[in-house]
């Protein structure tokens, strides 16, 4: 096994999970076969293989531009109608800003 | 003794109509979350498409930092959380940036110096939080979104300035060749152009960089001055009592005149960049690169360098003139006009500016044309208007929005020339101050300072002072 403990709990920080030390312990195996799995990808030899960041077409062939006009977007409730909490026109989040 | 090492990110927002990935508007100021789309709301399904006159901003910019466009670029998600972040990733570039390796000159120590430009890059805007004015600020943010999606290109510096002085020139030069460009209009409080600034100090002469902290929240030039001051000297007292400076994110507060290491998890510095697959990588052909480098109008650099040589002005006007286009636009048209180009210089840069300064206008609002003003200069240039006269007719012509000619003739404004009239109100003053005359012609010649003084008086100011002295030093005899 390749993946720690540490890294199960890093990861879940960036994700914003808070984790027991059960389900860490539980996901510590899961995450890895998952990651051992992908890793067979690596037997590949793509050496001569150009790195691409896209796969159905290039922009050559496919040129995908906007051109610049505004156009009206979603009516003025809309935007909100999903949002658990709004007010004043906007949506309303826990407090974020922490200071020293 | 320790040096400062300091580099600027500078976010400059991009002044196209609609956003960089969808139609909705940029405009500023509209009521909260009315310019927005399931794009950039972020919601599943919906799928980016690049705003082509966003790219070719983009490059203007790049080219006038003297970058190399790069012919392929690709955009990559930042992925971080941040509820003005509705798709918990921002779509910036990352491995693979628009243009880099470019340079600006500033003005350090008298001389001129190369600061090199890293990289500049697009990307999209955030929406904005707002922390403060609702009853229930103490617990809760607001988020509005129609600034999400905006187009922006960041502009990262080289660690190339060395005081804070030299990062407001940088700052000062940047914003000017932006606004030369029309892509932004560089307003800072509404956000337009936002700046950040790694900072570190190390022992003079140290080859070496120290552990840098980044500055956030300098939204205006004075701040940025204080908050790199006030963090050179924060960090010099930690080296030389022995400490540690400890690499993190601070933010400026203007209130408490002092930076704050911000905890938050918020701002985890992982942020997983990966390319973005909706969108395709960015393509620019030679001939497009062409076409933008030749839409460059005449930059900041090249003008002042011009106004010298064209109109032989002194540098420092040359350079105020050019520190703005439609300044230097102004300028030029007067200089044209007058055929004077020196005392237009003159007029526009103290008496023009003064005034327009007092009622809080730009030069574009000027109600005096430039063709008004060269007719003003003209009348002064030939002699029939004295500068005291002038500075009063100029006050009026902003006034009324009429012309010199008009104002002189309501006022009787024109300048007495004529020696013959001096000389009469000359023999009134004589002859009323007889104890003066004597000192005078005792040799008292401080005297005729007040001689000068009181026809000026008795003309309201509208006789030649040549002609006044010249035919004062003959009557006092």
């Amino acid at each position: 096994m390749a993946l720690t403990e540490k890294d199960v709990r890093y990861v879940a920080e960036l994700a914003h999970l808070e984790l027991s030390e059960t389900e860490v312990r539980k996901f510590l195996p899961q995450l890895d076969s998952i990651l051992q799995y992908v890793q067979k990808l690596n037997e590949l030899d793509t050496q001569r293989v150009e790195p691409m960041a896209q796969v159905t077409f290039t922009e050559a062939s496919h040129p995908a531009w906007r051109e610049d006009l505004a156009r009206p977007g979603l009516s003025r409730d809309e935007p909100l109608s999903n949002a658990p909490e709004s007010g004043g026109g906007c949506f309303k989040v826990p407090k974020v800003i922490e200071r020293e | 003794m320790y040096e400062p090492v300091i580099g600027l990110e500078v976010h400059v927002q991009l002044q196209t109509q609609s956003k960089i990935f969808c139609s909705c508007s940029t405009r500023f100021g509209d009521p909260p979350n009315t310019n927005v789309c399931p794009v950039c709301l972020g919601l599943p399904g919906a799928l980016p498409v690049l705003n082509r006159e966003a790219v070719t901003m983009a490059m203007k910019a790049a080219l006038a930092l003297n970058c190399a466009v790069n012919p392929r670029s690709r955009f990559a998600r930042k992925n971080y959380f941040y509820p003005d972040l509705p798709k918990g990733y921002q779509i910036s570039q990352y491995d693979e940036p628009l243009a880099e390796h470019g340079w600006l000159e500033i003005e350090a120590n008298g001389a001129r110096k190369r600061v090199g430009i890293t990289r500049v890059h697009l990307e999209e805007d955030a929406g904005k939080s707002l922390h403060e004015g609702f009853p229930d600020s103490e617990t809760k943010s607001y988020i509005d979104l129609n600034r999400s999606g905006v187009p922006l290109i960041e502009i990262v510096s080289e660690p190339d300035l060395r005081s804070p002085e030299e990062a407001y020139d940088y700052l000062t030069r940047l914003k000017t060749i932006m606004l030369y460009l029309e892509v932004s209009d560089c307003n800072m409080e509404e956000g337009s152009l936002r700046c950040d600034a790694n900072v570190s100090v190390r022992p003079s002469g140290a080859a070496n960089f120290g552990v840098k902290t980044e500055v956030k929240n300098l939204n205006s030039f004075k701040f940025l001055q204080k908050a790199l001051t006030y963090e050179i000297e924060r960090q010099t007292r930690i080296l030389e009592s022995g400490g540690a400076i400890q690499q993190e994110t601070r933010l400026w507060d203007s209130r408490e005149q002092k930076t704050f290491g911000m905890r938050s998890k918020e701002f985890a510095h992982d942020y997983r960049y990966f390319p973005e697959p909706d969108l395709l990588p960015l393509e620019i052909s030679a001939s497009w690169k062409e076409e933008v480098a030749r839409s460059l109008p005449e930059l900041p650099d090249a003008r002042r360098e011009r106004l010298v040589r064209e109109y032989q002005l002194p540098l420092t006007d040359a350079d105020q003139l050019a520190s703005s286009r439609p300044l230097a636009d102004f300028f030029e048209a007067t200089a044209r006009a007058s055929k004077e180009p020196k005392l237009a210089a003159n007029w526009i840069l103290s008496e023009l500016l003064y005034v327009l300064k007092e009622a809080g206008r730009e030069i574009t609002q000027s109600p005096v044309s430039p063709e008004r003003l060269a007719e003003l200069l003209r009348l002064i240039s030939e002699g029939k208007l004295s500068g005291r006269m002038g500075k009063d007719v100029l006050g009026e012509m902003f006034r009324t929005g009429k012309p010199a000619s008009a104002v002189m003739a309501e006022s009787q404004l024109e300048q007495i020339t004529d020696p013959e009239k001096i000389a009469a109100v000359i023999r009134e003053i004589v002859a009323a101050n007889p104890k003066q005359v004597e000192q005078y012609r005792k040799g008292k010649t401080a005297t005729l300072g007040w001689f000068v003084g009181q026809v000026m008086k008795a003309t309201r100011g509208q006789a030649n002072p040549q002609v006044v002295q010249e035919t004062l030093k003959k009557e006092l005899g």
